[in-house]
Order: C-alpha cells, then sequence, then structure tokens
C-alpha cells in the first residue's frame, strides 16, 4: 500500500525532464498520470529513487490533425482521447480502445504516453497504436526519433526507448470514415483484457489487425491480415489469427483458451468491420 | 399505525452519506503508533532466522517482535488439543502466516521497517491440497497433530448402504464448493489503549463481548477492566468473527509501549492472512425412485482447514451435515466429514458458513436426480418437498426441526414469476438456433438455518450464550434508548429494531435510539452473525420494550385514575376508554415515572427493562431461487439474464433493508458461482492475493435481482421472524450453477465446478462436443 | 516537501513526504476520514474524491501531484443543512449497507451525474465500474443514482 520513499522532481519543462532524466540515470522513473507506476510502487514492485513528474507539461497534452495524420501529446489522458472530436473523426479506433480501459477514474488520471511506455501486453491503447500503425516520437539525450508501433514494444513491460528517452507523441495516420473494430475479453468489466483485438480497415483495402494478451507484447495478427489480403475467406483467415503468437499460460487463462479467444474475438472484429 | 413491515429509510445513513462514520481506522488516539505484520512468503518451511537488526535502526521504529517475544502469553482461543499461538514459531504453515510484527511511529515507516526484516527459511514438502495433505508420504503440518487429519467425524449412526442398494436408482457425484474470500471493503483492523488496569480495544468484530472475554482470558484480567468496542464496521461476512493474533497483539504492545497501537490491515494482507471460507469435498451417493423421490443420501464432506486450524473452520461440515435434508423428506441420511490440514490460509466462517455448502449439495444432487430421470427439475423437486401441513418437520438430524413454511408454494411463485414453460420453449428454440446463445434455467429450493443460538449449540462455538440482550429505557421525555448486544456491520439494526421498540411503546420511530457494539455501554451480548439480528435481538428487543410498555401503560392509569384495563393508547399519549377528555401524553406519563413522590407507594422508578431473550430453537429461512443464464457458444462466458428470488423470512420488519440483505446475499452467491475462488498453486503460493486476482464483481459484472416475500410467520418466536441475512448466499451458488449445467445439458454435461468462469465452461462444451 | 492543496475549499499548506499518497493525505493529515482505503491495486474505488472536479482514485495519485490542486471529499459534498441529491438518492433507496464503500461510490456517482445528468442504467454501471460494493449487489446502488438524476442531480 505504501511505496517505498524516494525524491520527486515536478519537471518545468521538457528540457528539465529530461536533464533529470540523465543525471539520475536507472534510478529515475517518469511519473506521469501514474497509474501504472504508483499501483507497482505500492506493492514494491517498483522502488525507483527519484520520480521526475511530468504531469504538468501541459504542452504534452493535446491532439492536433496535421497532414492526413493526428498527432496526440503523450499526456494525453484516456479520458480525453474518448471525447476528443478530433479523434473521434480521424482515428475512432483509438477513442473505443481508450473508452475500454479501466474505469472512469483511472481514464481521468491515465496517459496514453504512460500507458504505452509501460508496455503491458494487453494494454487497450497499445492495440489500437499497432492497427493504426502509429509511429512514437520519443525525444532523448541524443534529440528526436520516429519509433514504428511495432518496433516499440520489445518484451513485457519493455519498450525500444533508450535510456534517459521519453515518449512524447504518438503519430497516428487518419483514418476517417474508415471501419473499425475493438474486441475485449475480460473476466470482469474492469478488468486488462484476457485477449483484445484492435482492427482497423485500411485505405487500399485489407485490415490491420493487432492481439492484445497473446505474447510478451502486442503483437500484430499477420497470418490473418496476409490471408485477407490475398483473398482467404474471413472465416478461414481466423484460423491464423495465433500465427506468430506466444499465448502466455497462467492463473489468468490458459494459452490455448487465449488461441480460442483471439480467433473468437479477431473473427468479431472482421464481422465488425 | 404499526412500523413493522414499512420501508423506512435507515437510521444509519445519515453519518455514513456524509462520511462521519467512524471505522477503526478512522480513530485516532494521542500518541498513536503503527503495528505491521511480518507475513511468510513460505507455504510450508522452518524458520532458520529472524534479522531485525536493519528494521529496528529505521528511525521512528519502537520495536520488532517475533512468537518468542509472546511465550508468556496465553495461546489463542481455540479448543483442546489445538493450540495456535500469536506468531509463527519455528515454522511457517502458509504464505501470508504471521512471524513478527512491527511497531512504528507512523504507517509508512511501520511498512517500511516490516520490509526491513530479513527472514531465513529451510523449506518443508508443500500440501497446498487435501489430497496432498492426505497422502500416504505426507508430512504433518500442524504440530500439536499427529497428521493431517484435524477431525473425522461420524454424524449421525445411519449407515445407508442397504437403502441405497435397496433404491430402484442411485448415482454418485463429487461436488467441489471452492474457497472464497469474504472480502469486506473494510479490512481487518484494531486499535488498542492499553490506559489504566485493562485495555480499551477498538475492533472490527462481529461479537464484542465474545472478544472481551477472549482478550480478558488472556491477560488474566476480569472482564470489567477490558472494553471492546466495535465501531461502524465496513462488511463482515463472518470473516470479522475470528480471533485473529492482532485482537490480542495490539493490546499486549499497547501495554509494554504505554501507547495506543493501531493494526490496518491491508486489502494483499487481508487476502493472505484474514481468514477465509467454504473449501469444500462433497462425495455424495443418492439413492431415488422413478420419480425422483430420494430414498437415502450418503455425504463425506473433506473440508480444507488451512495450515494453522481455526476451531470454527473444523466444526462448520457440522452445519452442513445437519442441513443435508435441503427442503425435502428424506427418510435417511449418513454424513460424515474430514477436517484437513493444508499449507494454506485456514478457513473459518463466510455467510452461511456450512449451510450454503449443504444446500449446494443437496440441490445440485436433485438436478443430477432430475436429469438422470429424464424429468423436470421442477418436478423432481415438488415430490420431494415437504408439505406445509409437516410443519414444524423433525428432519433425520436430532435437533434439527424446521419452523413453518410452505415450500410448494414457493416453488410454484417462482416458477410463475420465470414464466418456467415459457422459457422452456425459448430453451428450445435457441438450441435449435446455432447462432442463438444457450439458454439455461436453475432452481434452488433452499432452507438454512437462522437465529442462531440457542446457547447449547452456541457453546460448542465457545461462546457464553445463545441469547440476545436488550435494554430498553424511557426517557423522562418519551423518547427511548435501546442497548443490544448484536454488533451489526450494514444489517440496518439501529433501524430495524427502532421499529419494533415503536410498535409496542407507541413512539415515533424518530424517537428511537439503538446502541450496540461497547461492552462499557451494552450489558452483556452474543453479536451478529448467523443470521440471528431480528429472530434473536429482536425478539429480545421485543420483550423488553413489551414490559417497559406494561409499565408506562400502568404509570399512565395512575394519572388518569383509572383502571390500567380501560387505559388505551392515542396519538402520542393516553386516555380512558370513552372518555377522550381524560388524556395524558406519553411525555408526561414518562417524566410522571422519574417522579416518586407522584407515584403510588412501592412503584420502582424509571422505565427501564433488561430482557435475554434465548431462542427455543434455531429458525429456518427458506424459499425458492431461480437463475436464467445465456452462455456465449464460443466463449464460454456465462450472463445471468434474470434472478428470481421468493424468500420466506417469516414477519418481514423493515421492505427496504430486507431487499438489501437478499441483493447482497445473492451477489454473493453469483460471485462464487461465476467469479470468485481463491486459489493457490501447487507450491501453495496464493494465485488471488489482491482484488486484481481475486474476482469480487463489480456492477458490470452482475444482474438485476427480481425479489418477491412469501411471509410465514415462525412459531418459534414472538416476531415471527426467521432471519433473512444469510440467505441470498445460501440459495444462489447453484441456482447458477443449475442453470449454467442445463444450458449444457444436451451436451452431455452434468456437472460444472465453480466458480464457472468462460474457460472452464468454453472448456466443459469443448469436451463435450 | 511543500504542498498546498485546497480541500472543500479550504487551502491547506503542509509539509509532507514526497510518497505520501494523496488519501492519506486527506486522512492522516487533515483528517479527513470520509475518504475509505479498500484496496491496494487501485481496484475498488473506496478512496474516490474529486481532484479540480474530476473523480480519482486518491490511493493512486501522490499529495505531490495534487499540489496547487482543489480536492472535493465527501465531507464537501452536502451544504450546512440536508444531504446532496446523490446522498440522499442513497438514503431513500438503501444504496448502502455498511458504509465503508459509500463515500467513494457517492463520489464516483456525483461525478458520473456532472457528465451525465439523465443516464441510462447501463450507463450508471459503466460510469461506476470503478466502484466495489460488497454489501448490495449493486442494483439499489443504480437505483439512488437514478433517484439522484431525478431530483437535483450532481449538485
Amino acid at each position: 500500500m505504501i511505496p517505498a520513499g524516494f525524491s520527486y522532481v515536478r519537471a518545468g519543462s521538457l528540457e528539465e525532464a529530461l536533464g533529470e532524466l540523465s543525471r539520475h540515470g536507472d534510478a529515475a522513473r517518469v511519473l506521469a498520470g501514474g497509474h501504472s507506476l504508483l499501483p507497482a510502487m505500492k506493492l514494491r514492485r517498483a522502488e525507483p529513487g527519484v520520480l521526475v513528474d511530468i504531469g504538468r507539461l501541459r504542452a504534452l497534452s493535446y491532439v492536433r490533425a496535421e497532414g492526413g495524420q493526428v498527432a496526440v501529446g503523450a499526456l494525453t489522458t484516456h479520458r480525453t482521447l474518448e471525447r476528443d472530436p478530433v479523434v473521434a473523426e480521424q482515428v475512432p479506433l483509438l477513442a473505443a480502445a481508450a473508452a475500454r480501459i479501466g474505469d472512469p477514474q483511472v481514464r481521468n488520471r491515465g496517459t496514453i504516453g504512460g500507458s504505452l511506455a509501460n508496455a503491458d501486453p494487453a494494454a487497450d491503447l497499445a492495440g489500437a497504436v499497432l492497427a493504426l500503425d502509429g509511429v512514437l516520437v520519443a525525444r532523448g539525450p541524443a534529440g528526436v526519433r520516429e519509433i514504428p508501433g511495432r518496433e516499440f514494444f520489445t518484451g513485457p513491460y519493455r519498450t525500444a526507448l533508450a535510456p534517459g528517452e521519453l515518449l512524447t507523441e504518438i503519430r497516428l495516420p487518419a483514418a476517417p470514415g474508415r471501419s473499425y473494430a475493438f474486441e475485449k475479453f475480460s473476466r470482469r468489466a474492469l478488468d486488462w483484457a484476457v485477449v483484445g483485438v484492435a482492427a482497423q480497415a485500411r485505405p487500399g483495402g485489407g485490415v490491420a489487425i493487432a492481439l492484445l494478451g497473446m505474447g510478451p507484447a502486442p503483437l500484430r495478427a499477420t497470418g490473418v491480415e496476409e490471408a485477407l489480403a490475398a483473398g482467404v475467406p474471413a472465416a478461414e483467415a481466423v484460423r491464423l489469427a495465433t500465427r506468430g503468437s506466444e499465448p502466455p499460460d497462467n492463473a489468468v487463462a490458459s494459452a490455448s483458451y487465449r488461441a480460442h479467444l483471439a480467433e473468437v474475438l479477431v473473427g468479431r472484429a472482421l464481422a465488425a468491420l | 399505525m404499526t412500523t413493522i413491515g414499512s420501508a423506512v429509510p435507515r437510521k444509519e445513513d445519515a453519518a455514513l452519506l456524509r462520511g462521519r462514520g467512524t471505522f477503526v481506522d478512522d480513530i485516532h488516539r494521542p500518541g498513536l503508533v503503527h503495528m505491521v505484520y511480518v507475513h511468510s512468503t513460505e507455504a510450508h518451511a522452518l524458520i532458520t532466522g529472524i534479522d531485525a537488526e536493519e528494521a529496528r535502526s529505521l528511525p521512528g521504529v519502537l520495536g520488532v517482535w517475533t512468537a518468542q517475544d509472546f511465550a508468556g502469553l496465553p495461546p489463542r482461543p481455540s479448543v483442546p488439543g489445538l493450540d495456535r499461538g500469536y506468531l509463527a514459531g519455528d515454522k511457517v504453515h502458509y504464505v501470508g502466516e504471521p512471524l513478527a510484527v512491527v511497531v512504528a511511529a507512523d504507517r509508512y515507516t511501520a511498512a517500511d521497517a516490516a520490509r526491513a526484516v530479513r527472514v531465513s527459511y529451510e523449506p518443508l514438502p508443500v500440501m497446498a491440497t487435501v489430497e496432498d495433505a492426505l497422502a500416504p508420504d505426507a508430512v504433518p503440518i500442524f504440530a500439536p497433530l499427529p497428521g493431517n487429519l484435524a477431525l473425522e467425524q461420524q454424524v449421525t449412526p445411519d449407515d445407508v448402504t442397504a437403502d441405497l442398494e435397496a433404491a430402484p436408482h442411485r448415482l454418485r457425484a463429487r461436488l467441489v464448493n471452492q474457497r472464497c474470500a469474504g472480502a469486506p471493503i473494510e479490512p481487518y483492523g484494531v486499535l488498542a489503549d492499553w490506559t489504566g488496569a485493562g485495555p480499551t480495544v477498538w475492533a472490527t468484530v462481529q461479537a464484542p463481548h465474545r472478544v472481551r472475554a477472549e482478550i480478558a482470558e488472556r491477560f488474566g484480567l476480569a472482564r470489567h477492566l477490558v472494553r471492546v468496542v466495535a465501531p461502524d464496521v465496513g462488511g463482515a461476512f463472518g470473516v470479522k468473527s475470528s480471533f485473529m493474533p492482532e485482537l490480542f497483539l495490539a493490546p499486549e504492545l499497547s501495554r509494554r509501549l504505554g501507547r495506543p497501537v493501531k493494526y490496518v490491515e491491508t486489502r494483499s494482507q487481508h487476502m493472505v492472512h484474514t481468514y477465509h471460507g467454504r473449501d469444500q469435498i462433497q462425495d455424495v451417493e443418492v439413492g431415488f425412485d422413478d420419480e425422483g423421490r430420494i430414498l437415502a443420501l450418503d455425504a463425506t464432506i473433506t473440508v480444507n482447514v488451512g495450515g494453522v486450524p481455526d476451531p470454527v473452520g473444523i466444526g462448520l461440515p457440522t452445519l452442513t451435515s445437519y442441513m443435508l435434508s435441503g427442503c425435502y423428506k428424506i427418510p435417511k441420511i449418513a454424513a460424515r466429514f474430514r477436517s484437513v490440514v493444508t499449507n494454506t490460509t485456514p478457513t473459518a466462517s463466510y455467510r452461511g458458513a456450512g449451510r450454503p455448502e449443504a444446500s449446494f449439495l443437496i440441490e445440485r444432487v436433485v438436478d443430477l436426480v432430475a436429469r438422470e430421470l429424464g424429468r423436470d427439475p421442477a418436478d423432481v423437486r415438488r415430490v420431494n418437498l415437504i408439505q406445509p401441513d409437516e410443519m414444524p418437520y423433525q428432519t433425520p438430524f436430532e435437533g434439527i426441526v424446521y419452523d413453518e413454511a410452505d415450500y410448494p408454494a414457493a416453488l410454484d411463485l417462482l416458477l410463475d414469476e420465470l414464466d418456467y414453460a415459457g422459457l422452456r420453449q425459448e430453451q428450445a428454440r435457441r438450441l435449435a438456433d446455432p447462432r442463438a446463445p444457450l439458454l439455461g434455467v436453475g432452481l434452488s429450493t433452499f432452507v438454512e438455518m437462522g437465529g442462531f443460538g440457542p446457547t447449547p449449540l452456541f457453546e460448542m462455538f465457545g461462546y457464553l450464550g445463545g441469547w440476545e440482550s436488550a435494554n430498553v429505557r424511557m426517557q423522562p421525555d418519551g423518547s427511548v434508548i435501546v442497548l443490544v448486544g448484536t454488533a451489526p456491520h450494514g444489517q440496518g439494526h439501529q433501524t430495524a429494531l427502532a421499529q419494533i421498540v415503536a410498535d409496542q411503546l407507541g413512539v415515533a420511530f424518530e424517537d428511537v435510539t439503538v446502541l450496540y457494539g461497547d461492552t462499557a455501554v451494552v450489558q452483556e451480548g452474543t453479536g451478529t452473525m448467523g443470521s440471528r439480528g431480528m429472530p434473536v435481538a429482536g425478539n429480545a428487543v421485543r420483550q423488553a420494550a413489551e414490559e417497559v410498555a406494561a409499565k408506562v401503560k400502568a404509570v399512565a392509569a395512575h394519572m388518569l385514575e383509572a383502571d390500567p384495563d380501560d387505559v388505551v393508547p392515542t396519538e402520542g399519549g393516553f386516555q380512558v376508554k370513552g372518555v377522550p377528555e381524560a388524556t395524558v401524553t406519553l411525555a408526561e406519563v414518562a417524566e410522571r415515572a422519574f417522579k416518586p413522590h407522584l407515584l403510588p407507594e412501592g412503584t420502582e422508578l424509571g422505565l427501564e427493562k433488561t430482557a435475554y431473550y434465548e431462542p427455543k430453537n434455531l429458525s429456518y429461512p427458506s424459499g425458492a431461487h431461480g437463475c436464467v443464464v445465456e452462455i456465449d457458444r464460443d466463449t464460454g462466458r456465462v450472463s445471468v439474464l434474470r434472478y428470481v428470488c421468493v424468500d420466506d423470512c417469516g414477519t418481514v420488519i423493515n421492505p427496504l433493508t430486507a431487499r438489501g440483505q437478499v441483493h447482497g446475499g445473492v451477489a454473493q452467491g453469483i460471485a462464487q458461482a461465476l467469479y470468485e475462488k481463491v486459489a493457490f498453486d501447487a507450491g501453495g503460493r496464493p494465485l488471488a492475493a489482491s482484488f486484481e486476482d481475486y474476482m469480487v464483481p463489480g456492477p458490470l459484472d452482475l444482474p438485476s435481482y427480481e425479489t418477491h416475500h412469501i411471509e410465514t410467520r415462525s412459531s418459534f418466536n414472538p416476531l415471527g421472524v426467521k432471519g433473512l441475512g444469510e440467505a441470498g448466499a445460501t440459495a444462489a451458488p447453484q441456482a447458477v450453477v443449475n442453470a449454467v449445467v442445463d444450458a449444457l445439458a444436451h451436451l452431455g454435461v452434468r456437472d460444472v465446478e465453480m466458480p464457472c468462469t468462460p474457460e472452464r465452461v468454453w472448456k466443459v462444451m469443448h469436451d463435450a462436443s | 516537501m511543500r504542498v498546498e492543496i485546497t480541500v472543500n475549499g479550504q487551502p491547506h499548506s503542509r509539509e509532507i513526504e514526497p510518497r505520501l499518497l494523496l488519501v492519506h493525505f486527506l486522512r492522516d493529515t487533515l483528517s479527513l476520514t470520509g475518504t475509505h482505503i479498500g484496496c491496494d491495486t487501485s481496484s475498488c474505488g473506496a478512496c474516490t474524491v474529486l481532484l479540480d472536479g474530476v473523480a480519482v482514485k486518491s490511493c493512486t495519485v501522490l499529495a505531490a501531484q495534487a499540489d496547487g490542486c482543489a480536492v472535493t471529499t465527501i465531507e464537501g459534498l452536502a451544504g450546512e443543512d440536508g444531504l446532496s441529491p446523490v446522498q440522499e438518492g442513497f438514503r431513500q433507496c438503501h444504496g448502502l449497507q455498511c458504509g465503508f464503500c459509500t463515500p467513494g461510490m457517492v463520489m464516483a456517482a456525483t461525478a458520473l451525474l456532472a457528465e451525465q445528468p439523465d443516464p441510462t442504467e447501463q450507463e450508471i454501471r459503466d460510469g461506476l465500474k470503478g466502484n466495489m460494493c460488497r454489501c448490495t449487489g449493486y442494483q439499489m446502488i443504480v437505483e439512488s443514482v437514478q433517484w439522484a438524476a431525478a431530483n437535483g442531480g450532481a449538485r
């Protein structure tokens, strides 16, 4: 219930935050909404020596439509994504995923950057970002770099962010008017996805499908995507849902049940498109 | 006008809704320090060392104590031969067992210090299941016992082997009633302040007088020197009736330190430390005829009592055995049970405490019988139900006599409300449509025990008595204070007991205050458990109020210079019958009762009566619940479409709170059926040690409930009440499971183990087809 | 470190440890014990308060993060006399039993009605999904919120 002691720095600017991160190295963790980090700290699964609070960097909270893309600031809350008119029009899949996160209180505080950087293999937003072919923008001591979503998630709670780097923005190709689906199967309504599926119809035909809870990191269901592109009927294509996945086998669900759910949910997502 | 039977909003609510309740952790005392346990991280191991040096060195830490530091304290309440201490000494028996205690100036430092204590272990073989604990190569877990069988008992002398053999049909089943956690939203908490000759202890408990007696005994104190207060208690459900070590360690440490000591567990600690409930394996064999009439039942119950057995947990299968008859005329029953020690958290009471397990058993068996014969489960119930003219009904268990009820009427009302025939048609329609979710209907005609005592039964669980006490005293202004020996935690006793008093005394509901939960305020008391609030405390209050009412009337008659028989109540007072101008107000009468010179010679001053009500017998709340579920053919997800309750708790005192009790019990029953299980892995590691892993359902996970009542007054007590707090939890699990199995029966499925999670249901469907 | 937090309209300035949780700041530092703690995994919602008007779980917010913000707790909901419509709804409809989850439930319901003055049953359940109650089975809580919606809403 009670976190270990730490020192607290409230960053007044992005530069200051980056400075603090490089100064403290591994000892420092970034605090955004705190809804992944603080629960871990309360159970003492994380005991950072320094918290760099970027929560006040209002400049990192925005949604902008720019040249066929939607740019989302890393500190944008789930609640904002749920309700933002630009998101609703340009990347509605992101709003659908945001609306399924936790509960209203969590969505009021949790941020897209925090969620993605935490890299839970079942994080709803990660699925949407993957299916939307999102690009993550990071700033660090070496400057700004763009990381494609498919390269960002490297394992459970692991990302391609380098030490001292901060996720600042998520860029998503706009998908106005194109169909999408977000299917989440959880034990209780409140819980994380046992398996989740985010599907987005692509401009030139075809579908991008992301899977949650099916491996150490969120992943694309490339087997299904390729089969559909090759004209395989959806009913058959869904059988390839688990290709390339490594569903965990644990107290939440067995690997075989997850594999089954993946097929069912991909099927439902495709039917909903 | 009678207040009993009206849905008045509760007296309790005004403070609770403003955040002005007083729960243990809300209480502050000057100089307060905080106590935290160091819990075992091993399921079964020898403790080879506890290094508390670093912890002791932290600023603000007042001390770290281990088992040997409390060697002088007599053991915790238990039964002979099963002595248990406060902290693990040489060895740990389960993950979560406390093995050291830390006190610090604030809760943050205490948490840090507890983590700084280093414990070294030498692992022992872990036996996390009853199978493992009873295996030939098992080693004894709990030192006072030579093996892991804490108790094996033949409950009935009957042997039904011949009856089973003679029956036209018979079947066997193994049913599992999984381990659940009561999980009140307020975890366990104790604040002890040993100020003078003894301690005052504020604690989240259900029986403060019993706790006082146990504390006094441990410390060699007379009871008047110990004060126990159960303030607002944030849910209990039976799990706050166990004698947790902190009830004794907090006062002891307060005594040693000369400061008030507070212990409030976290949810994660609660899930491994506070005792769980249920956890039975039931092996049954039943003999029956062509119509499904049950001729004989044989049941062997194996209960997992955990690593440091609690006497209540060991004894609960007795209650399961006693209730095996259910609502049915079963001529012969043979029952026996085994209580088995394992490397898991101990088990004890959880809402229903032994009776839901019985109801689950017999209601699942009736459905199995129906399925075996290809008959409708409602019909099989009908041929077995005890008829209203057979009440009171002597079951095959001595002393277990059911009070008045109309079981067939409850079933009929349920089937009507469900539109049972219509549901069966809809079920067939869906079965034929492969795209439609499967539909299942489950019935549960149930009876349970309420109104605990009487005293001889409650003595078996270590209580002074099975009675309840009430003191009713009218103040000189005509308002009324009631002191009652129960210790409610959400049931609404301030309200329901005030309704009883208002009717007896002819005072306004608003003019009655009910106090409880403080041994310095309330005479003796037994507590709140076993659905005893209205049947026992309600009748104690009624009795005391009735006697006060008689005295009030006598004083009124004196003032009116009339014969008491000629005095009749009016709005707010009394008059002489037929003489409307000869009146006195209640306030005038009440004041007069304190004026010795204006009362007849020899009249005792005041308007006050203390009554102890000893129930003659248990009462038997009953009813019929029905559940309609839908099962997603692809995922196995079970959704409860409808849940219909018909309850007979006798007289309903307050329909609003009665509805709340039914809802809450049913919710916990559905939770057991579909969501919750305290699971351990083979190494005894808890898999459900937080609200992230223990599936307490939320608002989207539970349905609405349709509630109906049949009010058959019980002749066992003057109010005609039976109790209601545990009925829902007793009725619901099997109503849901029967519905789930019903939906899958066409696949040949006969059982689905609780909780019927999507994965489990999917596996059952998958394996069957 | 020093924080300045306005709680129920009252400004408070206190020296705190950075790790102090907002819920402990309210309960232990300010003795506002109406906000309760029911879990340690941000699951149960008993600690729900309004932070700058938005419902949050105060067990998952550092007091440091609330520096300069305004907090409303259950104690600040009702006026000097009477109960807020949500509180009164809970009383009328028996939306509470033990009362422990109630402050969080009432705060979450108040936030819900502020956004959705006339929610459906499903919307109420969805809006309260971050709050656990072990006593009521939720239906009478839903009815309480419906009562409040019809009688003044989030006031």
